[in-house]
């Protein structure tokens, strides 16, 4: 599926829930559920900073899509996380520096979009397209 | 005695509502919320009398001025400090650290020591670490004990003739522990060391007496007792004040300027470059005013009442462990539960309209002490109350749940 789609169907999923409770619980759930990273990537260098809770971040690229894996020390971080890396990992890095963010927003998760906020989605957006235009740049 | 209903009345904010519930407000040390009466203050220097100070000659101007330096009186009498110009109008307490620890560049020498507390936030750390690459002077850490207090037996083994600055907060922070500051700055003295303390959580607990405590220097910020955001104070002695060059250059702060040589103004204006926040100072005024109609002592009682209700309630949580279990505190609870990150307790406490802090509280190093990546820290007002902490233990619970 292409990154669009993907994201069509997440917001399909969250349109069911009718409440801040039910995505919570469904991001937590996410968060608990999701083998994200092997242990050896998180390093320091892989933190990504700008967040209150820890974020690792690891990317490879197999054949000419990204794989991204990550983990984070919250639950609900995690949870984000797992609906980032659904969103952007096993695609091609050019398609991933095009993709459009706003979903996010549709999904109910805006607060969590501004820049200021101490959680760093915006970071781990940044982070992750960071990835693909240097991975573009290697397959270039 | 406090009658909180009415209190509740002077601050329109708390009956707002945050994501379709009352707003619970426990984030009051990180800031207080503002009361009518100082609102109507900022409102009305807007409105009557918005001039620049201290030299315009006309009517606007001088009443201005008359009112600020109204509102210097006001912080003068509230901490019992001397002289007018030991009060120096600042941003707030950041500002007024760096005043003294730039000053103190001129006064100190390679190999001096300085002292801070293992408790301190770290615009009471940063400064002093500046200060020693730009010296050689030498920064040690006064240890704490598990329950958050500082070891004085080990305060005293530091303490030495090369010792010259001692920096402590008067309560933490991220712990609310209550520091003998009294102790602090006596043994300090005899062995010629300077005391900075910084008050920026004790103001709203705790009246501060400088004369009595004899302290060198403190700082507080204003809008941590209801006043608005940036302005505070910088007490200092006048001889030490005296010493320490000017922090910023500009207008105001000058006596006579000419392209050979500037002569500094006397105290306090030598540290008060530039048009100062002349609004917040005197709605700073207008917030000792209102807290003083109150009284402190009454605030305070209140307020250990409260906190020793929110720690037994919140103690009753299964595996929530309570940082900062000192005897002397203040209504501060800095608390984790086993095996849940302090944001993820934040964020849905967040979506019940209950504001608290979460993270390292700018005091990493406290949480580096208890190996912890930060707390959810709880910080209770005069005007919270016993139905608050209901909500709020509630609300951990849920979270809690949620999160299991």
């Amino acid at each position: 599926m292409v990154i669009k789609e993907i994201q069509e169907e997440i917001v399909e999923e969250f349109s069911m829930f009718d409440d801040w409770m039910q995505r919570y619980e469904y991001m937590i759930d996410l968060g608990k559920s999701l083998p994200l990273i092997n242990e050896q990537y998180k390093t320091d260098d892989n933190i990504i900073k700008g967040c209150q809770s820890k974020v690792w971040v690891h990317a490879e690229l197999a054949e000419d899509k990204l794989v991204f894996t990550a983990d984070s020390d919250a639950i609900i971080t995690k949870g984000i996380i797992a609906i980032l890396i659904r969103a952007f990992s096993n695609q091609k890095p050019q398609d991933i520096i095009d993709a459009d963010t706003a979903f996010i927003d549709e999904i109910g998760l805006k607060e969590h979009l501004s820049p200021t906020r101490a959680n760093g989605l915006v970071s781990m957006i940044k982070q992750l397209k960071l990835y693909a235009v240097a991975y573009q740049t290697q397959l270039n | 005695m406090i009658d909180v209903a009415k209190i509740r009345k002077d601050f329109p904010i708390l009956s707002r509502e945050v994501n379709g519930k009352p707003l619970v407000y426990l984030d009051n040390a990180a800031t207080s919320q503002t009361p009518t009466p100082v609102i109507d203050v900022i409102v009305d220097y807007y409105s009557k009398y918005n001039a620049n100070i201290h030299r315009g000659v006309h009517t606007l101007s001088q009443e201005a001025t008359d009112a600020y330096e109204q509102a210097r009186a006001k912080v003068q009498h509230h901490f019992n400090i001397a002289k007018a110009q030991e009060v120096i109008l600042t941003s707030g307490t950041t500002h007024s650290i760096n005043i003294v620890a730039s000053g103190f560049t001129s006064l100190l020498e390679k190999g001096d020591e300085l002292l801070v507390s293992a408790m301190e936030h770290h615009s009471n750390i940063v400064p002093w670490q500046m200060l020693c690459e730009r010296t050689g002077a030498v920064l040690k850490v006064i240890p704490m004990n598990e329950q958050g207090e500082l070891d004085m037996g080990l305060y005293r083994e530091l303490l030495s003739d090369s010792t010259r600055l001692v920096f402590c907060n008067h309560i933490s922070n991220a712990l609310g522990t209550i520091n003998p500051i009294e102790e602090i700055i006596q043994e300090a003295h005899e062995v010629g060391a300077a005391v900075l303390v910084d008050g920026a959580q004790a103001a709203p607990h705790i009246k501060a007496d400088m004369q009595q405590l004899d302290v060198d220097f403190y700082t507080v910020s204003a809008h941590k007792i209801c006043g608005p955001t940036g302005v505070g104070m910088l007490y200092g002695k006048e001889e030490w004040l005296g010493k320490l060059p000017p922090y910023q250059g500009g207008g105001e702060m000058i006596a006579e300027v000419t392209f050979e040589k500037t002569t500094y103004a006397d105290l306090p204006h030598k540290f008060e470059a530039g048009t100062p926040n002349i609004c917040g100072g005197i709605a700073f005024g207008a917030a000792l005013d209102y807290i003083n109609a109150i009284g402190l002592t009454n605030i305070a009682a209140y307020e250990n009442d409260l906190l020793a209700y929110a720690t037994a309630e919140l103690l009753k949580i299964e595996g929530l462990k309570i940082y900062g279990t000192s005897e002397n505190k203040t209504s501060v609870i800095s608390f984790n539960i086993e095996g849940m990150h302090p944001y993820d307790i934040g964020s849905i406490l967040d979506k019940l309209g209950v504001a608290v802090r979460t993270g390292h509280h700018c005091a990493q190093p406290i949480m580096d002490f208890y190996k912890i990546p930060g707390t959810v820290r709880a910080s209770f007002s005069f005007y919270n109350t016993k139905e608050e902490v209901d909500v709020l233990v509630a609300c951990v619970k849920r979270a809690r749940n949620m999160l299991a």
